[in-house]
């Protein structure tokens, strides 16, 4: 008996490029599914949250629809591997400054700010940049340390130096991808980031496949 | 460090891939999908598509080949074309789209940049003007495709974009486009002054020489180009090769980076000297898997 892949799976607020990335895990040759009903979110295997748009329009979607329990279920009752990405990324912190003050899921402490850099740096934050590798495995394995990553954002989440897995420069330190146990997220895109970026969703996937409990996978190994 | 970029502009008129010239004539190239599947490969930062028939015959933007040609687009993608209100912006990114374009909808109702900003945020919203000289000598942006003279001036407009919430500004001057005489770099430099936000420029290019001055004299945060990409083998990257050569901080992921071919002036790489040519063995490159 084969070991089975776990699933992933992609959760539609209505609002974000569900499809890009969902054509990323299936390059990848993952298996996703994109839905927006909460039960099958409390039972997924893994999340993915992307993002494109404003925070308080996300977290009013997210509740109204029952996807605010469903992924508490899911990734701090079941502690099932999550990636958010971008707007994503933002949703997880306690609060943002975003067109008036919005509370988010609160699951790693800091604020979401605008950005406020030095000199003629332009906001938003748009294009490629590279970053500091700060917590490596799994999701940043074999990524080289100049790679670039495509930004595109005119807020930042200020969260705890301990939870920034990696880090980029632009006039300010912006934290560019968190993790706190099974909670991983990137401000960037990287289902835009060509090769690099789909090496981590390819690591996500990895992580996701080597730390799930599949019953069937174990007895398969000890055969 | 944020890098520089370097944008493909696909122009689509009826779905086929064309150069435009002068914003008049339209000769066919091929399928975008194509292009896009090229130019992802040869490392490009972020590609435009914009369909310029849809807003003259008054339709909206083709969801069928938004999603097909943006299913292996791993690098950003803005549209534009036929897009007027929220539903599209809505359907447009759903079928893949990470930004969209807006032009005419912004001239005919500026308010419909701050709608579109507050459902899906600034930084997915990029107003299009096209801008071209008057009968007096000034810059004025023109509308439907530099038919209709609107009146107001590339810096008033681009001040007004910015505020109504627009995230950056796609600047393309009509009397260069396809005249490969290179950026208009007074008109680049006033709008790139005269707001905060990133403004891309477009219309010109003919050698990679004027990738250089767009940034550095014209000080655009992006430069784009429609024909010169689809006319030279791995043309973003030598432009790009070209660029980090001149000083510019580009992002070359590539495993071809040209780092040890010699350019001329203008961007044209220059044949290797004999005696290196007749060193010339060949090489077995892995192809790199993700």
């Amino acid at each position: 008996m084969n070991c089975v892949d776990q699933n992933i799976t992609v959760v539609d607020y209505g609002m974000g490029n569900l499809q890009s990335v969902a054509n990323a895990f299936a390059f990848l040759g993952a298996k996703v599914q994109i839905t927006d009903n909460p039960e099958l979110v409390a039972n997924a295997d893994a999340i993915v949250l992307p993002g494109v748009g404003a925070f308080g329009k996300a977290m009013s979607n997210l509740h109204s629809s029952g996807l605010v329990e469903a992924l508490n279920h899911a990734v701090i009752a079941r502690k099932k591997p999550f990636l958010g990405i971008c707007l994503g990324m933002q949703l997880i912190a306690e609060e943002s400054d975003e067109l008036g003050k919005n509370r988010g899921l609160g699951w790693v402490p800091g604020h979401v700010r605008l950005i406020k850099t030095s000199g003629n740096l332009r906001v938003p934050h748009v294009g490629w940049n590279n970053v500091s590798v700060k917590i490596r495995e799994p999701l940043f394995a074999e990524v080289p340390d100049d790679a670039n990553f495509y930004f595109v954002h005119s807020l930042h989440f200020e969260c705890p130096a301990q939870y920034a897995s990696l880090t980029c420069d632009y006039g300010i330190t912006i934290v560019a991808a968190i993790q706190k146990e099974n909670i991983f997220a990137t401000q960037f895109h990287p289902e835009k980031s060509q090769h690099h970026g789909l090496r981590i969703l390819r690591n996500f996937v990895r992580h996701l496949n080597s730390t799930s409990k599949n019953a069937e996978c174990k007895a398969d190994i000890h055969a | 460090m944020l890098k520089k970029r370097l944008i493909c502009c696909l122009v689509l008129q009826d779905e086929l891939l064309v150069q435009s010239i002068g914003f008049s004539r339209y000769l066919p190239i091929g399928k975008a999908k194509i292009a896009v599947e090229f130019m992802t490969n040869w490392d490009i930062d972020e590609i435009l598509i914009v369909d310029i028939s849809a807003t003259r015959e008054q339709r909206k933007p083709s969801m069928n080949l938004i999603a097909n040609i943006s299913k292996n687009c791993f690098v950003p993608l803005t549209v534009g074309g036929g897009i007027s209100e929220i539903e599209d912006v809505h359907r447009v990114i759903r079928a893949g789209a990470d930004k969209i374009s807006i032009n005419h909808a912004a001239l005919s109702k500026p308010a419909f940049i701050t709608e579109a900003a507050k459902s899906f945020g600034s930084q997915c919203v990029v107003v299009s003007m096209d801008v071209k000289t008057n009968s007096t000598g000034s810059y004025e942006v023109f509308a439907n495709s530099g038919t209709e003279a609107t009146g107001k001036t590339p810096t008033a407009w681009a001040k007004e974009v910015e505020e109504l919430g627009a995230g950056e500004i796609f600047l393309n001057s009509i009397d260069r486009d396809g005249s490969k005489k290179g950026y208009d770099l007074d008109l680049i430099r006033s709008v790139s002054e005269a707001v905060k936000i990133p403004v891309i420029a477009c219309g010109g290019v003919g050698v990679m020489s004027h990738f250089v001055d767009g940034l550095v004299i014209g000080g655009a945060s992006a430069v784009a180009a429609a024909n010169i990409f689809q006319h030279i083998e791995h043309s973003t990257i030598i432009a790009k090769s070209f660029l980090q050569k001149a000083g510019v901080d580009m992002r070359l992921s590539t495993m071809a980076r040209y780092t040890d071919f010699l350019f001329d002036d203008s961007g044209r790489i220059l044949k290797k000297a004999d005696s290196e040519l007749d060193e010339m063995w060949l090489e077995r490159a892995t192809m790199e898997s993700i």
